[in-house]
């Protein structure tokens, strides 16, 4: 475990870089899917379709495609970012179709009688979904969109073969260098990745419990 | 009417409604557009780049990577489902200490990083004195997080039974295996089908991490020839391989909700 202690600064840097993708990520990329999940469910057939196939395409190549496209073809197109914001970048674009089948998971759980009832006192569908089902939905898809953060903060390792160097990057960089202990930074790394999931996780089964209850 | 969020359209708000398409078009069609534009000034769209994915080389080289993809995606799914299977069992034996046990690796194993996970084996396994090759690291990785993953599924499946089908198989005079075996499996199995098909269209996508330890599947290959022949290629090579993903994934997905329709 020296080796950890030795290198403390240098976990603690990788760390802070983790947190700081996922968090910019899940930032853009919760709003963004909530905004597609609307799309998805609205009565215009144009938003249903871009919405729709968005989703169809991104939820079904890998991330580190898209890490591709963000990182080898957006420079090609001149566009200028550091290495995190290519990270972001393409984990907001992966992400957001996650975010968005979540909430809709949660639109689809609001009972019907509960939108019937908003349609027969008049309410027009943007006034049904901002006052009546969306509410309810977000209430219910916390703990999917939670699932979707514990994955992203997971994924942001993918990051690591892009060039940030966050928690998995700063593991390869101490593992060439300390090659007697390689165990133990393999080790440390995992500490660190688990001290951020299971919290998040037992956060899951709280609010289910939670939301369960208030039903 | 497909959705009971808003009233059968009337005309006002089916002009509304097209109208607002038409907008949507013509916003998707004016983001495509500049992003054409940026490529053909760029010079991205040059027909010579795009005739290159024909070339028989290339080809080759990608079919080879979707193969070794494929082998390892099959592999993996076929060794997961055997061992969550196992660990389901565990999982629903009611043997106290088992089960805490096997909650800890479920735990463990989802709160890593699948790629922690394939680093663990190919740069831990060397430091034991054990060589794995990038295939089984990857095979390795891929299988120690799924397991926990198919585990939770088979679990959340079986569970899903309503208790009367034990009860009434125990009361006819079945073993509790035969129970489990003639009764609650073919059942679940049932309702797990669409969980498992999409955790296979994961599985698929993850089997791409293999191009970060070095393992040569289809991402793999299609950066080798990216190298080989320039970086003005990377759009071409890379939207095919974008496109070879999506089909195999959504025809998985179309099985799925085939299967799920027949059952």
């Amino acid at each position: 475990m020296n080796v950890f202690l030795d290198n403390i600064g240098v976990f603690r840097d990788g760390v802070l870089v983790t947190l700081a993708l996922a968090a910019a990520s899940t930032a853009v990329a919760l709003p963004l899917g909530v905004l597609l999940a609307v799309m998805r469910v609205s009565p215009v057939e144009g938003f249903r379709t871009v919405g729709t196939v968005y989703v169809g395409i991104v939820r079904n190549i890998p991330l580190t495609v898209v890490f591709f496209f963000s990182a080898f073809v957006l420079p090609q197109l001149g566009v200028r970012f550091s290495y995190f914001g290519f990270a972001v970048i393409a984990l907001v674009a992966y992400y957001a179709s996650f975010f968005c089948e979540a909430v809709r998971s949660g639109i689809n759980a609001v009972p019907v009688g509960q939108a019937e009832a908003a349609r027969s006192i008049g309410l027009p569908f943007h006034e049904c979904l901002r006052f009546v089902i969306l509410p309810q939905a977000l209430r219910s898809s916390i703990p999917p969109m939670v699932n979707v953060m514990i994955a992203l903060v997971k994924n942001t390792a993918v990051a690591s073969a892009f060039g940030v160097t966050e928690s998995l990057g700063t593991m390869e960089l101490l593992a060439n260098r300390e090659s007697t202990a390689v165990l133990s930074v393999l080790i440390a790394t995992g500490l660190v990745y688990l001290a951020i999931t299971i919290p998040l996780g037992l956060l899951t089964t709280h609010i289910e419990r939670k939301v369960a209850f208030s039903r | 009417m497909s959705s009971v969020l808003y009233d059968v359209p009337g005309p006002k708000a089916r002009r509304l409604s097209r109208r607002l398409t038409w907008l949507a078009a013509l916003l998707v069609a004016a983001g495509l557009g500049w992003i054409a534009y940026s490529l053909s000034q760029a010079g991205l769209l040059a027909p010579e780049l795009w005739t290159a994915l024909l070339n028989p080389n290339l080809v080759t080289l990608l079919a080879g990577g979707l193969l070794a993809t494929i082998e390892v995606a099959l592999l993996s799914m076929v060794l997961s489902l055997i061992f969550g299977a196992l660990l389901a069992a565990g999982l629903l034996s009611g043997s106290n200490w088992l089960v805490g046990v096997l909650r800890g690796y479920v735990e463990l194993f989802r709160g890593l990083p699948l790629l922690l996970l394939i680093f663990f084996i190919f740069l831990g396994g060397p430091a034991i004195g054990v060589d794995v090759p990038t295939f089984w690291s990857l095979v390795i990785g891929l299988v120690l997080y799924n397991t926990a993953v198919i585990a939770e599924i088979f679990r959340a499946g079986i569970l899903s039974l309503p208790r009367g089908q034990i009860e009434a198989g125990l009361a006819i005079g079945l073993s509790e295996a035969e129970v489990f075996r003639i009764i609650l499996l073919p059942q679940s199995i049932r309702r797990m089908l669409p969980a498992l098909i999409s955790q296979l269209v994961v599985v698929v996508k993850e089997t791409s991490f293999g191009f970060i330890i070095g393992y040569t599947e289809l991402l793999r290959d299609a950066r080798t020839a990216v190298e080989f022949l320039g970086g003005s290629y990377s759009l071409p090579v890379y939207t095919l391989v974008a496109i070879i993903y999506i089909v195999i994934n959504s025809l998985l997905s179309w099985v799925a909700e085939r299967t799920q329709r027949i059952l």
